[in-house]
C-alpha cells in the first residue's frame, strides 16, 4: 500500500509541479525588464482554460492529429518517471533505464513532429525540419553527457549514475547540459517562445494548429520536459548523496529553482541567435559533454 | 677563427650597407664582400682548420664540400648585381643589399652549424632575411609571392623546430645530457628513443624539405622564383636550398646512427623521385620561363634527395651535384633575368624571337638549358651520371628507370619553353622595350663565367674536390 | 603539481576550440592572447627550482605571446580597417569537430609513445599536438591574412608547449631563438599585411590568385 502511495506522490509531483517552471521564468524575465509580469501560476490557468475548450480539426488531418499529442505526453511522463527525484528516488528504476529515457524523449519529439505534419501545412513542415535538425545535434550532446556519467560512476542506472565528482569534468558537463536544456526546451538563444514572427518560430510553429485539450497536453508536456532537464542538470552537478534526505530535498529544489532563474536571466540578456550560428553552439555543447566524458575516462584510468 | 669570419664579414658589410649614404656606390659592397668571402673560403678549403668534435660552429668536411660553391656563386652574382642595380637605380637598394649580404653571412653560418638548435636558428634567419629580396620589385604580384613564401616557408620552419624538439626528446629519453650537437647525437646512436627519432625524422624532412622545395611542399617556389629578380633566384636556388639539403644530410646521419637508416633512405628515395616526377610533369605544362626555372629547381632538389638516399657514394655524388647545379642554375637565372627585362614579360605567349632582340643572353640561355638538362660535357652530366651509377650499384632498378624517365620528360619540357621564346619573330612592341636593354659586359659575363665554371667542373674536375666530397660523405657515414 | 599543470593545459586546449569556433576576429585574437598568458605561467608550475633561465622564459612568453603580439595584431586590425568577421574555408562546425577529434586522438595516442616518467602523467604532449593541429586548421581554413597569422601563432604555441618538455635540458639559446624569431616573424608579416592591404584593398588571401598554373 505504501509503495503505491509513494508512486502516486511522485506522479503528482511531476504532473502538478511542472507548470510552475515556465511561470517562474516569465516572472524573472518580467522583473529584469522592469514589468510586473503575469502571475506565476499563469500556465495552470491556461491549461484549465484550454481543457474546457473544443478541438478544431482540419478536414485533411487523420485521427492521429489528436492522438499523437497524448502519446507524446505519455512518453514524456514515462521518461520523467525514470528520473530520480533526489532522495525520493525514481518511480521506476532498472539496469539501463537511462537508454529507455533517451528513447522515450525521442518518441515524444517524433509524435509532436508527426502531429504537426498531419495538417499538411508547409509552414508546419518547416518548423518540424528546424526542430528535428537541432535535435540531431542536441541528442548527440545528451548521449555524450550520459556516457560521461556512466563512465564516471560505472553504472547504467539513473539512480546510481547521477553522482557527480569534483573537478573540471563537472564544469564541462554542467555547461554542456545547460546549453542542451536551452535547446531542447526551445528557449532563447535557440528559439523564442514568445515570438510570433513566422520566420523565426520553431517550436511554436509545430503547435500552431493545435487547439483545446491537445494543445493543453502539449504545453504541459513541454513544462514536464523542462523540469526533467532541470532535475537532470542539478543532480549531475550537485553531490546530493552526501547530505541527509531533508537537506538533499532542499538542495534539489534550490538547484531546480536556480536553473530556472538562470534560464530566465539568459532569456533576458541574450537575443535569439541567427540560424547559422545555432549548430555551432550545439556543437560546442556536444564537445563540452565529450570532454567531460574524456575527463571522466582519463580520471578513472589514473 | 677564420671560419667565424665567414659569418662576421658579410654581417658587418650588411651593417655598413645600412649606413652607406650613396645609392650609386653602395652596390660595390657586394663584390667586395664576395671577394673577401671567396678568398676566406678558398683559404679554408685548401688549408682546412682542425675541428674540435664538440664545436657548435666549424668548417667541417661537409661545410668544406658545399660552402665554396655557394661562395663562388655569390661572388659572380654580386658582380652581376652591380650592373643589375645600376639598371634599377630608380629604387633605393639599401635594404636589398643589406638583405643579400645578411643572407650570405647566415648561409655561411648555417652550413657550418654542427648543432641542431643553431642550425634551425640560422635557417629561420635566412628565411626571414630573404623576404626583402622577394618584394624588391614592389608590385602586387611580388607581394603575393612574398606572402606565399613566408607562409609556406614559415610553416615549414615551424615544423622543423618541432622536429628538432622531438629529436632532442629522443636524446633526453635515451639518457642524453641535453647536448644537441650532431656529433653527440650520433655517438648516442642506438641509445636514442626509436619512436621519437622517427617522428623527428618525418617532421624535419617535411620542414627542411619545404625550405629545399621538395614536392609537395614546393608550392612557394614557382611564385617566389617567378616574381623575384634573376639574381635573387640564383642565390635562393643555389645557396638557400643547399643549406636545407646539408641540414637533411646531417639529420640523416643521426637517424642512421640510431639504426633507422633504412627507413630514412627509403623516405628520401620516394620523396626525391616524387619531386622529380611532379616537377617534370609541371615542366611539360608551364608557359612561363621563370616558373620553368623554379620547377627545374624542384627537379634538381629531387635528384639531390635521391642521391642522398644511396649511401656514401650517392651522398658524394649529390655533393658534386650541389656544385654543378648551383653554378649552372645560376647561369640560367641570370640570363633569364636579362631576357625577362628585355622582353617585359615572362610568358612564352608574349615572348618570342629573343635570339634577335638579345642574341647573347639567348645563346647563354640555350647553352645553360643543355647544361642543366645534363648534356655532356657540362658538370650536371657527370654528377647525374654518378648518382645513376650509385643507384644501379644499390640495386634500385625501378628507381633508376623512373629517374631517367623524369630526366627525359624534364628535357622535353625545358626545351619546349626555351626554344619557344628564343625562336620566332619578336612582336613589334617587344622590339621597342628590347632596344632599351643593353647587353653590357656586366650582365653577360657573369652567366658566361658560371657556365665556364660548370664546364670546368665537368671536364677538368680536380682530384682534390673529389676527395673533399668523399671526406664529407665519410663524415656522415662513420665507419663503426 | 601535475593537477594544476593539467588544468592549465586543459584550459589552453579549450581556448583552441574557442579559436576554432569563433566567427569574430577580436575573439580569435583574445583567445590567442589568453593562451599566451597561460603558456607563460606554465613553466613556473613545472616543478623545477625557479632559476633565472626559466623565469626569463616565462616572463618573455607572457609579455610576447600574451601582450605584445596580440596588441600588434589589434593595431594592424585597426589601422588596416579589417572587417571583423572571419570568412571560413573550412566551416566553423567542421573545424570545431576536426579540432576536438584531433585533441581526442592526441589524448588517445600519446600513451603509445615512450615518455619519461616525469612527463607521463601530464597533458603536455597531447596539448602540444592538439594546439599544433588547431594552428594548421586555422592556417588552412581561414581566408583572411590576419587570421592566418593567428593560426601560425597558435601553431607556434603548440611547439612551445612541446618545448617545455626540454626546458631543463635545452640551452637557453634555442628558447630565445624561438621567441626572437616569432616576434620578428610577426613583425615582418605585419608589414606585409599592411602592404597587402594597400596593394589589394583587401586582406582576403583568396584574391591572391594571380600566380597559378
Amino acid at each position: 500500500m505504501i509503495p503505491l502511495a509513494h508512486q502516486l506522490l511522485r506522479l503528482a509531483c511531476w504532473v502538478l509541479l511542472a507548470p510552475l517552471l515556465p511561470g517562474i521564468i516569465n516572472q524573472v524575465k518580467a522583473r529584469v525588464a522592469g514589468r510586473r509580469g503575469p502571475p506565476v501560476l499563469q500556465l495552470y490557468y491556461d491549461l484549465a482554460r484550454l481543457w474546457r475548450k473544443g478541438v478544431v480539426v482540419s478536414t485533411l488531418a487523420s485521427p492521429a492529429f489528436v492522438i499523437l499529442p497524448a502519446v507524446a505526453w505519455v512518453s514524456l511522463l514515462g521518461a520523467a518517471l525514470l528520473v530520480p527525484l533526489g532522495p525520493a528516488g525514481a518511480a521506476l528504476s532498472f539496469h539501463g533505464d537511462v537508454l529507455l529515457m533517451l528513447y522515450l524523449l525521442a518518441l515524444g519529439r517524433f509524435c509532436t513532429a508527426w502531429a504537426a505534419m498531419e495538417t499538411g501545412s508547409a509552414f508546419e513542415g518547416m518548423g518540424v525540419v528546424r526542430e528535428v535538425s537541432y535535435a540531431v545535434l542536441s541528442e548527440a550532446a545528451i548521449v555524450a553527457a550520459v556516457l560521461a556519467l556512466c563512465v564516471q560512476t560505472g553504472s547504467v542506472s539513473m539512480v546510481t549514475m547521477l553522482a557527480p565528482t569534483a573537478g573540471a569534468g563537472v564544469v564541462l558537463l554542467g555547461t554542456g547540459l545547460f546549453i542542451v536544456l536551452l535547446a531542447e526546451n526551445c528557449r532563447v538563444p535557440f528559439d523564442d517562445p514568445t515570438t510570433h514572427l513566422e520566420l523565426t518560430m520553431i517550436h511554436e510553429v509545430m503547435v500552431l494548429d493545435h487547439s483545446g485539450p491537445p494543445l493543453a497536453v502539449i504545453l504541459h508536456g513541454a513544462s514536464m520536459k523542462l523540469l526533467l532537464f532541470s532535475l537532470l542538470l542539478t543532480q549531475a552537478i550537485v553531490p546530493l548523496a552526501q547530505h541527509g534526505p531533508i537537506a538533499a530535498t532542499g538542495l534539489l529544489a534550490g538547484g531546480v529553482l536556480a536553473v530556472t532563474l538562470a534560464v530566465g536571466i539568459v532569456e533576458s540578456l541574450l537575443a535569439r541567435f541567427a540560424y547559422r550560428r545555432v549548430p555551432l553552439l550545439l556543437t560546442t555543447a556536444f564537445l563540452l559533454c565529450l570532454f567531460a566524458l574524456l575527463v571522466a575516462w582519463k580520471g578513472g584510468a589514473s | 677563427m677564420k671560419s667565424l669570419l665567414l659569418v662576421i664579414v658579410p654581417l658587418l658589410a650588411a651593417a655598413l650597407a645600412a649606413a652607406w649614404p650613396s645609392n650609386r656606390s653602395r652596390p660595390l659592397l657586394l663584390p667586395a664582400t664576395g671577394l673577401i668571402h671567396t678568398f676566406l673560403c678558398a683559404w679554408l678549403f685548401f688549408c682546412p682548420p682542425p675541428v674540435t668534435p664538440g664545436a657548435w660552429l666549424a668548417f667541417d668536411p661537409l661545410a668544406r664540400a658545399v660552402l665554396p660553391a655557394v661562395s663562388l656563386l655569390f661572388l659572380v652574382c654580386a658582380w652581376y648585381g652591380v650592373s643589375y642595380l645600376k639598371i634599377r637605380s630608380e629604387r633605393s637598394n639599401r635594404i636589398f643589399i643589406m638583405a643579400l649580404l645578411a643572407v650570405l653571412g647566415l648561409l655561411s653560418a648555417g652550413h657550418q652549424s654542427r648543432h641542431l638548435g643553431l642550425l634551425w636558428i640560422f635557417t629561420e634567419a635566412v628565411t626571414l632575411a630573404a623576404v626583402p629580396l622577394l618584394h624588391f620589385n614592389g608590385t602586387p604580384r611580388a607581394f603575393e609571392a612574398t606572402w606565399k613564401y613566408l607562409l609556406v616557408g614559415g610553416t615549414g620552419i615551424a615544423l622543423s623546430l618541432l622536429g628538432s624538439l622531438c629529436l632532442g626528446y629522443a636524446s633526453l629519453h635515451g639518457g642524453g645530457e641535453g647536448d644537441l650537437t650532431f656529433v653527440a647525437l650520433m655517438s648516442q646512436g642506438a641509445g636514442l628513443s626509436r619512436p621519437w627519432v622517427l617522428i623527428a625524422w618525418v617532421l624535419l624532412l617535411v620542414g627542411y624539405g619545404t625550405k629545399m622545395g621538395l614536392t609537395p611542399m614546393h608550392t612557394w617556389k614557382p611564385e617566389a622564383y617567378g616574381e623575384a629578380a634573376g639574381i635573387v633566384g640564383a642565390i635562393l636556388a643555389g645557396g638557400v636550398t643547399s643549406v636545407a639539403f646539408t641540414a637533411i644530410l646531417r639529420i640523416r646521419s643521426v637517424v642512421g646512427a640510431a639504426g633507422e637508416g633504412a627507413i630514412a633512405d627509403h623516405t628520401l628515395l620516394v620523396i626525391g623521385l616524387f619531386s622529380m616526377l611532379v616537377a617534370a610533369l609541371f615542366l611539360l605544362g608551364t608557359r612561363d620561363f621563370k616558373r620553368m626555372l623554379a620547377y627545374s629547381s624542384v627537379e634538381h632538389m629531387g635528384i639531390l634527395t635521391l642521391g642522398a638516399a644511396l649511401g656514401p657514394a650517392g651522398v658524394a655524388a649529390s655533393l658534386f651535384h650541389v656544385w654543378s647545379n648551383s653554378l649552372t642554375k645560376g647561369a640560367l637565372f641570370l640570363s633569364a633575368g636579362n631576357i625577362r627585362r628585355a622582353a617585359g614579360s615572362a610568358s612564352m605567349d608574349e615572348v618570342r624571337g629573343m635570339n634577335i632582340l638579345t642574341p647573347r643572353s639567348a645563346a647563354l640561355f640555350v647553352t645553360g638549358l643543355f647544361a642543366v638538362t645534363a648534356c655532356p660535357p657540362f658538370g650536371p652530366f657527370f654528377s647525374e651520371l654518378k648518382i645513376l651509377r650509385a643507384s644501379l650499384e644499390a640495386g634500385h632498378m625501378a628507381a633508376t628507370a623512373m629517374f631517367l624517365t623524369c630526366l627525359l620528360l624534364a628535357f622535353f619540357g625545358l626545351t619546349r619553353v626555351v626554344f619557344g621564346i628564343v625562336d620566332g619573330r619578336p612582336a613589334n612592341h617587344a622590339k621597342a622595350t628590347g632596344k632599351r636593354f643593353v647587353e653590357s659586359a656586366g650582365v653577360i659575363l657573369p652567366p658566361l663565367v658560371l657556365l665556364g665554371l660548370s664546364l670546368w667542373l665537368g671536364l677538368f674536375q680536380p682530384a682534390l674536390l673529389h676527395d673533399v666530397w668523399a671526406a664529407a660523405a665519410a663524415q656522415l657515414y662513420p665507419s663503426p | 603539481m601535475n593537477a594544476n599543470l593539467n588544468l592549465l593545459i586543459g584550459l589552453a586546449m579549450g581556448l583552441n576550440l574557442l579559436a576554432l569556433g569563433t566567427s569574430r576576429l577580436p575573439a580569435l585574437i583574445r583567445a590567442m592572447s589568453a593562451q599566451g598568458v597561460i603558456l607563460g605561467v606554465i613553466p613556473v608550475l613545472l616543478g623545477h627550482d625557479l632559476d633565472w633561465r626559466v623565469a626569463l622564459i616565462a616572463l618573455a612568453t607572457l609579455a610576447g605571446k600574451g601582450v605584445v603580439i596580440p596588441s600588434l595584431l589589434r593595431r594592424a586590425m585597426r589601422t588596416a580597417q579589417i572587417d571583423r568577421e572571419l570568412d571560413p574555408l573550412i566551416g566553423f562546425v567542421p573545424s570545431l569537430l576536426l579540432g576536438a577529434g584531433g585533441a581526442i586522438a592526441a589524448l588517445a595516442l600519446v600513451p603509445l609513445l615512450p615518455l619519461l616518467p616525469e612527463h607521463a602523467n601530464t597533458l603536455l604532449v597531447p596539448g602540444a599536438l592538439a594546439t599544433v593541429l588547431t594552428g594548421f586548421i586555422l592556417l588552412i581554413g581561414r581566408t583572411k591574412a590576419i587570421s592566418q597569422v593567428c593560426g601560425y601563432l597558435i601553431l607556434e604555441n603548440g611547439i612551445y608547449l612541446f618545448g617545455l618538455l626540454l626546458i631543463k635540458a635545452m640551452p637557453l639559446l634555442v628558447e630565445a631563438g624561438v621567441l626572437l624569431d616569432l616576434t620578428v616573424g610577426v613583425f615582418i608579416i605585419g608589414i606585409i599585411v599592411d602592404r597587402i592591404q594597400r596593394a589589394f584593398d583587401s586582406l582576403d588571401t583568396r584574391k591572391l590568385t594571380a600566380l597559378r598554373e
